[in-house]
């Protein structure tokens, strides 16, 4: 079944236009991603990489892993479930976004709760897990730092590993002044540690009282029917331990044959994410409390989404089910780099969020979103695991085209520029007409500062004019 | 007594950027190949027209069949086909392949056309092992490696070791070399405000080298980048690495007023 958006999940944009209108406006966004991008994610990542020579050589192995995985998705999510059930913990199948928040609305409300503690998580975002927990009476807490300031902005995330990388410390210590009120106004928020401090502080006691935690997986080992989870504040194994209830929401394609395999995984992943050796903390949990353990809940519960995912895999959108969701593409990409996530209009953003989206929205609502992209390549020559984003991309801008996205002015540009192609005799004729004619305009200017038909090109840049002649009409001339 | 040998039937794909728009790069790429001598016949096609990149990269597979088509037919004589841009020879290279079925039999054709083909510095620094192009330019310049010839043809070194025969040439590597410049064909004029802030970036790293050349090897790229850098007031020249090569330097580079 289709997932349309979820209630109370609209896009923060329908258009890309517009959003990346908006993003190029926003003076202190551009500042901050001119600043963070660059010197850091890009270069930490190099840094990592040049640390350990396999790296390539893991990135192979990581590719021929997943790959091997998709052939056998079936045989190792049931030897997970079978796996985890003798560990005591229980597996739930969730077909669709609608169907996986039924699955835990239910847990919560047989675990009588009324607030969840909820660790970062993609899937919980891609199926607006909260909204619709604060809809049925349970509120829900992200203990994520960043997850947090998006939470009380009512905001989407706008990169996948660092939900608030669009806000600087101000914006985000002027939204911890206006949602912590019963601290003084006046207080020096200007240090990110005293704000580190303070979500610290105000979120401590909601892990106390929560009755279910909710984190994501980054991966399932199926030898073990372990979830495990990697976060740098700490606040995944807060999460998972404190509350009685325990629930990992995940997505089918994060499992992996064996321990040995997760490590191989969790030795890309960091490097490639943050630059880090390693994340700070990595969690595993094999199903609930045991006789004799001190802590850990009483009952633990992973739910399995689909969501269109085995589609994927029977589709030429196959190789993007290898994602590690290490967010390397998103922090390579140009457009990324001047328009922020929140431009997409969904919660994954840049080159992953452009193949994912159209999937999850449909082509209707994200049609512009393939086409947003300069095929630069960059995000598939940092993917860990070879990622052919930029075919993939273009496969939905097949699909696009076939489904009569786009503007008609493009596509009548194309058919007519294809028809005159294919005559060269004619095309040439044509074209050098066309030529003079511009440069007959162009006089001796070596470009137009404006040219009817390319408003939008000569707004932020001048347009070199032709030098004269075609090359054809030149060479058959004798010029040499 | 030496064998004769036949030379090698060089076939030059113009590109369609460089037809309509700066036929002096299709020029000095003659003018490069002719330096190698007896070795090369090197021809120039009338048949040739556009690789069909603009069709394949809109999703309209119809359009870019029938273009490669084309360009299949009319290089299908050539030893090798030169082409003066990493991004029509990457999508010969690279995708006229994906365009055909396996039991297609153009898709046989298509393969033997990306065996054949080159980019151009590539041709001239690995393929003929040119160390001597005769160019000489008294000043400093810059490049910008493009990305589907980085990325799709590896190429990187090619361009830097041709540009060191260049007599007084001094070259200042760029900040961030290959980070695209934010052309993408019909992406700069599909989004051209977002087009417009990434080869604003570019231009700054560009203006910091201080340099007298930006140099590059895919019209595209330099035509974006010439134009912002003359929005940006900057009074850095442009030119493609053919016509440095080539000894154009003279001639007025890509944006250039005639009269200054």
């Amino acid at each position: 079944m289709s997932n349309p958006i979820p209630p109370g999940h609209e896009p923060q944009c329908h258009d890309f236009q517009a959003g990346a209108k908006k993003a190029l406006d926003n003076k202190v966004l551009q500042a901050l991603l001119e600043r963070t991008l660059k010197s850091g994610f890009q270069q930490r990542r190099l840094n990592a990489k040049a640390r350990l020579p396999e790296y390539d050589q893991l990135r192979d192995q990581a590719r021929d892993l997943k790959n091997h995985v998709l052939d056998n998705l079936d045989v190792y999510l049931e030897r997970f479930e079978a796996q985890l059930t003798k560990a005591g913990g229980h597996v739930h199948w969730a077909k669709d976004a609608a169907h996986a928040r039924e699955i835990i609305l239910k847990i919560c409300q047989d675990a009588g709760a009324k607030t969840v503690s909820k660790g970062k998580s993609m899937i919980g975002e891609e199926i607006a897990l909260n909204d619709f927990l604060d809809a049925n009476g349970v509120v829900p807490i992200e203990t994520d730092l960043g997850e947090y300031i998006i939470q009380l902005r009512h905001e989407l995330p706008s990169h996948i590993i660092a939900p608030a990388f669009h806000l600087s410390k101000e914006q985000v210590g002027e939204t911890f002044k206006e949602h912590h009120t019963h601290l003084d106004q006046d207080r020096d928020l200007s240090e990110p540690s005293v704000l580190l401090g303070e979500a610290r502080a105000e979120l401590r006691d909601k892990f106390l009282r929560a009755d279910v935690g909710i984190t994501g997986a980054n991966i399932l080992i199926a030898e073990t029917g372990t979830a495990m989870i990697v976060t740098n504040e700490g606040n995944g194994d807060l999460t998972q331990s404190l509350p009685p209830v325990h629930i990992a929401l995940t997505s089918i394609e994060k499992v992996v044959p064996t321990l040995e395999d997760a490590t191989l995984i969790l030795r890309l992943l960091a490097r490639t994410a943050t630059g880090q050796e390693q994340t700070v903390y990595n969690t595993f949990f094999t199903g609930p409390k045991r006789q004799g353990d001190l802590d850990g809940p009483e009952a633990f519960h992973v739910v399995l989404l689909d969501n269109g995912r085995t589609d994927l895999l029977g589709s030429e959108f196959r190789d993007v089910l290898r994602c590690i969701r290490c967010g390397a593409c998103i922090n390579h990409c140009p457009v990324y780099a001047v328009t922020s996530g929140h431009a997409y209009g969904w919660v994954y953003p840049g080159p992953i969020g452009a193949v994912l989206s159209p999937h999850f929205v449909g082509l209707d609502e994200a049609h512009l979103l393939p086409s947003a992209s300069t095929l630069c390549g960059r995000c598939e020559e940092v993917c860990p695991v070879h990622i052919p984003l930029p075919d993939l991309l273009r496969h939905w801008r097949t699909r696009g085209f076939a489904a009569k996205k786009g503007g008609k002015m493009q596509r009548l540009g194309l058919a007519l520029w294809a028809q005159l192609a294919r005559r060269p005799g004619l095309y040439h004729a044509v074209m050098a007409l066309g030529v003079n004619g511009l440069k007959l305009m162009g006089g001796k200017r070596g470009a137009f500062k404006s040219l009817l038909g390319a408003g939008g090109w000569t707004k932020t840049r001048d347009l070199p004019t032709p030098q004269g002649g075609t090359f054809q009409a030149r060479y058959r001339k004798g010029e040499r | 007594m030496t064998e004769k040998t036949s030379p090698l039937r060089v076939g030059l794909f113009v590109t369609c950027l460089v037809d309509l728009m700066r036929p002096s790069v299709g020029f000095g790429a003659l003018h490069l190949l002719a330096r190698i001598g007896p070795s090369l016949d090197v021809l120039v096609p009338d048949q040739q027209t556009c690789c069909g990149q603009p069709a394949y990269n809109s999703g309209d597979l119809v359009s870019a069949r029938t273009l490669a088509q084309n360009v299949i037919e009319t290089f299908e004589g050539f030893d090798r086909v030169v082409v003066p841009s990493g991004s029509c020879a990457g999508m010969i290279v690279k995708h006229y392949p994906n365009l055909f079925a396996i039991e297609d039999p153009w898709r046989a054709r298509a393969d033997s056309l990306a065996q054949r083909t080159w980019e151009l510095t590539s041709f001239l620094a690995e393929h003929l092992d040119l160390n001597d192009t005769g160019a000489a330019f008294a000043g400093t310049a810059t490049y910008h490696d493009s990305c589907a010839g980085l990325r799709e043809l590896g190429v990187k070194h090619q361009p830097r070791r041709l540009l060191a025969t260049v007599e007084g040439l001094t070259l200042n590597e760029l900040a961030d070399s290959e980070s695209c410049c934010g052309f993408g064909g019909l992406f700069s004029l599909k989004y051209p405000d977002v087009s417009g802030a990434i080869v604003d970036q570019k231009a700054q790293a560009v203006e910091n080298t201080n340099s007298d050349l930006l140099v590059g090897g895919d019209l595209g790229c330099l035509m974006n980048v010439a134009g912002k850098l003359k929005r940006r007031g900057s009074k850095m020249r442009v030119f493609h690495i053919a016509e440095v090569l080539a000894n154009l330097t003279d001639a007025c580079g890509i944006g250039e007023d005639q009269d200054a």
